[in-house]
């Protein structure tokens, strides 16, 4: 199903991803080196020779308009496409110089390294404990009952929770606002300490204050993680990542400093987006 | 046509399909008040507390005990049979339909499944009476020609297909967030499924295995074919037993004389089953409702 074809692949990183290599170079070392990835459903090509280094510790930004592969780019970080009958991929991606979709990639080992956090929050039916001890019970990272508390705290804490719901802990998690949830879904998907955090438009379903909360958290969990964030929301690009990658139809079309790309983008394509006249 | 005649024709039609609808509710109230008027008059003959909780059953014989235990167990027996292969292998197959088959598969097996639910329920009671029952004594030298076991399970077989599709339903209405979120966290198929979806489904699997009860109690075709006319208070599955329905059938194709007592305890009989599979459908549709609520 999964192909990975490295050989064909890498020699025509050069049409597109020139522009890429040229401005977007990284002084910090690269977690994810993804290179001549293309990704189709069935018969439909939905990312074209995508190649792209994301930095560690930094928070990556993927806009675009709806449909243009920004969300199921990311996808193809944790390999959750595969739950999906009928893709396939082409290309490598290294993620500290391993390539996930190598034979001796095990996927459900994969996801413990790379969480996520989904667009629609999507806490368990249980309680709020219980959400965040999951991931830690399934994978047996908690060798105790208190280190497995302590354990719920800490991630509680990283993710801005603890303060509002260490006196309900097992209160069903579905009785949160939906700001608490997506905080829930954070505090879950790091309590299993990932190294890399992808997140799918993360913000798109709350409200501005909620928002607020879920931008300040990505900025301070940087220092810890590497964080890959999908956003519709242009202003939300600018103020959370250091770093932009702009998609259009299933390309990569430019990737650069998150302030060189709201400023003096190269490609027009990246200008007429960014200025508002398409998308 | 003029706006006036189409008018007309509108209301024509609603009254129509209010009658339709009526004609329904109106006989449900017959029966329901048939019902509790023969049960009435068996009442004033008989007390209460000696038909609930009488250990002996012999309404039709010459010296009359009204204790209806005996038929309560018999089928709460041979339904506990049933259930015990139902439910397993219908969640089973409806885990296996939901989360595991390839789409191929899903179409193939399910209308297979539902051909199942359309055998007639007399195939069924022959199936147990002639075939399950002597393979059955092969294995067990102890197990009489009627008895408890083999219809029973061949119950089970009949009720299994409403098992797996309800239940096939609830998993399939567990949001795929669900699914994600716990393979993002580096969760495998199984650790998902069985922790994640079967828990999140699981009042809409109630509901389904609940229903699956109600219809077990009722049934009563392979019953009166195989589980043989003997009411007895016991929970060996080896001997022949009588259950509610099979009670009812018997003295309906008797000749017991209408308006007599023992004409009147089929009533009584019916009443009790009508209330508990009535009690069973209100459980199942409440825990129905809630699965809804809890993923609208």
């Amino acid at each position: 199903m999964t192909t990975v074809d490295s050989d064909t692949a890498i020699p025509s990183l050069a049409g597109v991803a020139s522009l890429v290599s040229e401005r977007g170079t990284v002084e910090t070392p690269t977690k994810v080196d993804v290179r001549g990835l293309s990704f189709y459903y069935g018969d439909m090509r939905a990312l074209e020779d995508v190649s792209i280094q994301i930095p560690e510790k930094q928070v990556t930004a993927f806009i675009g308009p709806s449909g243009c592969g920004k969300s199921t780019f990311l996808r193809t970080l944790n390999r959750m496409n595969d739950i999906i009958p009928g893709v396939r991929v082409t290309g490598t991606v290294l993620i500290d110089g391993k390539d996930i979709y190598g034979a001796s990639t095990d996927p459900v080992t994969l996801r413990q390294h790379v969480g996520m956090v989904f667009q629609k929050s999507n806490p368990f039916p249980k309680s709020i404990f219980e959400n965040v001890a999951y991931g830690l019970r399934i994978n047996g990272l908690a060798a105790s009952k208190t280190e497995l508390a302590d354990r719920v705290e800490t991630s509680l804490r990283a993710a801005a929770l603890w303060d509002e719901v260490k006196d309900r802990l097992s209160a069903s998690a579905l009785a949160l606002s939906g700001g608490q949830q997506q905080r829930l879904c954070i505090a879950r998907a790091l309590a299993v300490e990932p190294e890399v955090l992808l997140m799918d438009e993360p913000a798109s379903a709350l409200d501005p204050i909620a928002t607020q909360h879920i931008e300040e958290l990505v900025f301070q969990l940087k220092t810890n993680y590497t964080i890959v964030i999908v956003t519709h929301n242009m202003q939300q690009a600018a103020r959370v990542s250091d770093r932009t990658a702009f998609f259009w139809l299933g390309k990569l079309i430019e990737f650069d400093l998150t302030s060189r790309m709201f400023t003096a983008p190269t490609a027009k394509l990246t200008e007429d987006y960014v200025t508002g006249r398409f998308g | 046509m003029s706006r006036r005649r189409r008018d007309f024709v509108e209301r024509v039609v609603e009254w129509a399909l209010r009658a339709c609808a009526g004609v329904s509710i109106l006989v449900t109230l017959g029966i329901v008040s048939v019902l509790a008027v023969e049960t009435f008059q068996f009442f004033r003959e008989v007390s209460p507390s000696e038909f609930l909780f009488g250990t002996v059953w012999t309404p039709l014989f010459f010296q009359k005990s009204f204790g209806v235990l005996p038929l309560v167990a018999g089928t709460l027996l041979v339904s506990a049979i049933a259930m015990a292969v139902a439910v397993p292998a219908g969640l089973l197959t409806a885990v296996y339909l939901s989360e595991y088959a390839p789409a191929t598969v899903r179409r193939v097996v399910k209308p297979v499944l539902e051909v199942l639910a359309g055998v007639p329920t007399v195939v069924y009671g022959y199936f147990a009476l002639l075939f399950v029952t002597p393979l059955l004594q092969q294995v067990l030298p102890g197990l009489s020609g009627f008895n408890a076991l083999s219809p029973g399970l061949v119950m089970g077989i009949m009720i299994l297909p409403m098992v797996s599709s309800l239940s096939e339903d609830a998993l399939h209405g567990v949001p795929r967030g669900l699914r994600e979120a716990a393979y993002a966290l580096g969760a495998t198929k199984m650790q998902t499924t069985t922790r994640v979806v079967l828990p999140a489904a699981l009042s809409g699997i109630s509901a389904a295995g609940i229903l699956a009860a109600s219809r077990a109690i009722g049934e009563t075709m392979i019953v009166t074919i195989a589980a043989g006319q003997q009411p007895r208070l016991t929970a060996n599955p080896l001997v022949p037993v009588e259950t509610m329905t099979a009670y009812i059938v018997q003295v309906s194709l008797g000749d017991t004389p209408a308006g007599t007592l023992a004409y009147r305890t089929i009533f009584a009989v019916g009443m009790l089953l009508f209330v508990s599979t009535f009690m069973l459908n209100l459980a199942s549709n409440w825990l129905r409702e809630r699965f809804r609520e809890e993923y609208a």
